[in-house]
């Protein structure tokens, strides 16, 4: 049975009316408009779902909608946008960090969680911070390059 | 005088006409067309740099286009690393053709002598008059209405601004900001949604479903069965994905034939029934050569046989479609790589009219050769045929992805080398089992590429698949060694039996051949006491493929002391290869260390270099480099499908892991920049190279030669354990 939620999404209250189970990545792309977290496995295995909910990294494909109701949730287009860009995701043009570009919000959502909590990480921190997230271009090395700069000039 | 009639370059040759190319808007704009499609590698940009380059404009005046079977050119299929080669140059050539008209115009309307004008930014000037006119406004909105001569000639490299500068890639702010960038995240007003029920053995049959109680879930519009094909739409993803499962839990199907062993896949490729074929000086012979023996002379010859298993492209969005279906006319919003080719397919299996049908490119996730966009786009059209007016969208799950799409064929290779009393290559044999790598939408009415058009009741039977017959196609791709050997004998053994559907994937042949080509090289430096690298600039006088062999084995330290961190041994290895012998240079090397225990191997840090001719974009061309590179490490160390006789059982990223940023190394890509000279193609020349360069690496570590991939820890920890016992 369908229900209504009220969702706080990017800063703003939204009202959806969904099944209380269905996973909060349809809803987020089908019923917000928010086209960034995509579906990748729907079974957190890949991270391209990835969003920050109350400041921790979730999978998008698993969680509820009735359990992301009253949370706090930001998806990549809450990070930033093209006229006012955060500093990773201008690190991340910088250093043309993707390829095909599908798994780079949720790389940037978890670089995020990391950088917030961490401003200064080490490669192993970087590395275990990107863990969940896969890409299949090999764009690695580059969002290596990207997330040590973003943590520069956020430090700066 | 009479002149022979030239061929145009490049597309240009099929598609003439320049306003398949360029076109002028009055608002200040440019479109500029490419056939080919963006599929991550870059394509986008790089043909704009290439058309502004030309036409003297900024590059934020274009507007990139591609492939649709309404508007563009007919390029074919986006593939074999051909996209700079030849729509880049049809490209450079029409952008330069269409200023020389404009500026023909321009002194016409300004009576001035045309060799006077200068261009600007798309403002013409006339010193001499000091009078100004712009492109847009002497086209007036107007088509160039002209064939293609080729009668003018591009700019020299000299006086190049945008081309071969870093310039930042087009479709990636869009990316990066989270906007709508690919056919997934099309949504068109009244949008219904699809999912497909498939099982897990592709031979498996539908035999029965009672489609009762997926039906009366709410939010599904419709059951769609047509024989073997079953899907269902509904009002959201969300129901969609509950009718998918409540569809599989209530379909009985008839099991396929039994799958082999897959411990013993590679016994299994030699042992099957074969068609040979052969190949002389590089190139395919219908006829394989007699078995010669090793020179009598040689001071020494080695026989290994080296192997790779079926491998998945493992797109990270799985396949995705947006069909419509308007009274006759058919649209569809498609990720493959070539709508053309998939239009004629769509055409033949669901007997319509060409006309009727437009395939529209969106960008889709990397694909890395044939996967399952085109079969996707039946299965959407399928879907979007049962409910008329309404665009449909389907989107694969992640188990239809790892257990439908084509996989790339496992192959083994035997090479028979011998070396000479000069520490020469004097006797090569190389013999090649091969199931089919080219499997992409053919032309022909009777059989179909199509997944679901096998699964059809009165659908056109599965494309048949045979040995490719082109050099450097398929099997063949690389097989030619690129060194100057002595004598070389080549036997292709195409597998005809297939337990898998199979295709392209990204450097086709090319991966298994290199393997075996390149670790022999390094077991025969090594039996005949020479420098690996040494050993193939020896046989080896092309300056161009010395230059990234010298580049890259200084970029890893080659010949230095490597530092051994923790107590855990490390090692270098190197390998080089030609893509296709015909395009980019690229050679590899690799920093690896063993845990002996464990058996697992980590790529520590790695170096390329490569040469793609005139570089368009430098930095794009090292991002392919990289990648190429690291998708190499992801399978030649962890990736293989994985069957029981009943089915797939890799069904996921748990059950068919890939390379992690926890495992992923540090990559440095140098790129050999030769301006003026031919484009060629870089998007796969780093990927085969890299399994030789890890088995070389993981040799020079621990003394153990790997030949079988994947390199997983439990293969790897018992070659260890053997080679220590005896």
């Amino acid at each position: 049975m369908s229900q209504n939620f009220t969702l706080r999404i990017n800063g703003a209250d939204q009202k959806v009316t969904a099944e209380a189970d269905t996973p909060l990545l349809y809803v987020l792309r089908n019923d917000a408009g928010l086209k960034s977290p995509k579906y990748g496995c729907g079974a957190e295995q890949c991270g391209a779902c990835n969003i920050i909910v109350d400041g921790e990294k979730a999978f998008s494909c698993t969680l509820t909608v009735s359990d992301a109701a009253g949370k706090d949730i930001t998806t990549l287009e809450g990070i930033g946008s093209m006229e006012a860009p955060h500093p990773i995701q201008k690190a991340f043009l910088a250093e043309q960090a993707a390829q095909c570009g599908y798994c780079t919000s949720g790389i940037i959502i978890s670089t995020k969680v990391l950088l917030d909590k961490n401003p200064n990480p080490d490669m192993d921190a970087i590395r275990i911070a990107l863990q969940d997230n896969l890409c299949r271009c090999g764009a690695h090395s580059r969002v290596f390059r990207a997330v040590r700069r973003a943590a520069r000039e956020m430090s700066q | 005088m009479a002149t022979a009639s030239k061929k145009l370059p490049g597309s240009l040759s099929n598609n003439p006409d320049l306003d398949l190319w360029i076109g002028i808007n009055t608002d200040g704009t440019l479109t500029v067309r490419s056939g080919k499609v963006e599929i991550g590698q870059g394509l986008k940009t790089a043909a704009a740099q290439v058309a502004a380059e030309e036409l003297d404009v900024s590059l934020t005046r274009v507007r990139i286009k591609t492939a649709d079977t309404a508007e563009s050119a007919d390029e074919n299929v986006t593939s074999g690393s051909r996209s700079m080669e030849v729509s880049a140059t049809a490209l450079r050539f029409a952008a330069a053709e269409c200023r020389a008209i404009m500026l023909d115009m321009a002194a016409e309307r300004l009576k001035v002598d045309k060799d006077t004008l200068s261009v600007d930014d798309g403002t013409i000037t006339s010193p001499a008059t000091n009078q100004q006119l712009t492109y847009w406004e002497l086209m007036g909105g107007k088509k160039f209405a002209r064939k293609a001569t080729a009668a003018f000639p591009p700019k020299p490299p000299k006086d190049h601004r945008i081309v071969g500068t870093r310039v930042d890639r087009l479709d990636l702010p869009a990316k990066v900001f989270g906007q709508p960038a690919y056919v997934h995240d099309l949504d068109l007003p009244g949008m219904a949604h699809g999912r497909i029920i498939r099982p897990r053995h592709q031979g498996a049959k539908l035999a029965s479903v009672d489609t009762r109680a997926a039906e009366s879930l709410p939010g599904v519009i419709k059951i769609v069965r047509d024989g073997g094909f079953l899907g269902v739409i509904a009002e959201t993803e969300a129901a969609a994905i509950t009718a998918r499962a409540a569809l599989h839990a209530a379909a009985h199907w008839d099991a396929g034939d039994p799958l082999p062993n897959e411990d013993q896949i590679y016994d299994w490729l030699v042992s099957e029934d074969t068609i040979e074929n052969g190949c002389v000086d590089g190139n395919h012979t219908d006829q394989a050569p007699a078995e010669n023996d090793p020179p009598k002379d040689a001071a020494l010859t080695i026989e290994s046989i080296y192997a790779r298993p079926f491998l998945l492209h493992g797109a990270m969005g799985p396949a995705c479609t947006v069909a419509q279906m308007d009274g006759a006319k058919l649209t569809v919003y498609t990720h493959s790589q070539g709508v053309f080719p998939l239009r004629r397919a769509l055409k033949n299996v669901l007997k319509m009219e060409e006309a009727d049908i437009r395939c529209i490119h969106m960008e889709g996730s990397g694909c890395y050769g044939h996967n399952s966009a085109d079969d996707v786009a039946l299965d959407a059209a399928l879907l979007a045929r049962a409910l008329p007016g309404r665009p449909v969208r389907v989107q694969w799950t992640r188990d239809d992805e790892h257990c439908w799409e084509p996989f790339g064929t496992a192959m083994v290779v035997k090479v028979r080398a011998s070396v000479d009393k000069g520490g020469k290559v004097a006797d090569w044999c190389f013999d090649i089992w091969s199931n089919n790598h080219g499997n992409r939408p053919k032309p022909g009415p009777k059989e179909s590429a199509l997944l679901a058009s096998r699964m059809m009741d009165g659908g056109l039977p599965a494309q048949s698949t045979g040995p490719a017959q082109g050099s450097e196609a398929g099997e063949h791709r690389n097989a030619w060694p690129g060194y100057e050997f002595g004598a070389i004998n080549i036997t292709k053994h195409f597998v005809k039996n297939h337990p898998f559907r199979t295709s392209s994937l990204r450097g086709l042949g090319a991966y298994a051949n290199v393997f075996g080509i390149e670790s022999m090289m390094d077991e025969l430096a090594h039996a005949s006491d020479q420098d690996a690298v040494a050993f193939r600039l020896a046989h080896l006088s092309d300056p161009r493929a010395r230059a990234v062999i010298e580049a890259t084995a200084e970029a890893i330290g080659w010949g230095q002391d490597v530092a051994e961190a923790d107590g855990a041994k490390k090692g270098l290895g190197i390998a080089y290869a030609r893509y296709k012998n015909t395009a980019a240079y690229c050679a590899v090397a690799v920093e690896v260390e063993v845990d002996e225990q464990s058996g697992l191997i980590r790529v520590t840090r790695a170096a390329c270099a490569g040469d793609a001719g005139e570089a368009i974009a430098p930095d794009n061309i090292a991002n392919q480099l990289e990648g190429g590179l690291m998708q190499s490490v992801s399978w030649t160390l962890k990736e293989r499908v994985r069957f029981s006789p009943s089915e797939i059982t890799s069904v996921d990223w748990e059950t068919y892991p890939i390379l992690t940023f926890r495992e992923a190394p540090e990559v440095e890509a140098i790129v050999l920049n030769r301006p003026g000279e031919k484009f060629l193609g870089v998007g796969e020349a780093s990927q085969s190279p890299t399994a030789a360069a890890i088995a070389n690496a993981v040799f020079n570590v621990t003394g153990v030669r790997l030949r079988e991939l994947p390199f997983t820890p439990e293969r790897v920890k018992a070659m260890i354990q053997e080679a220590r016992r005896t």
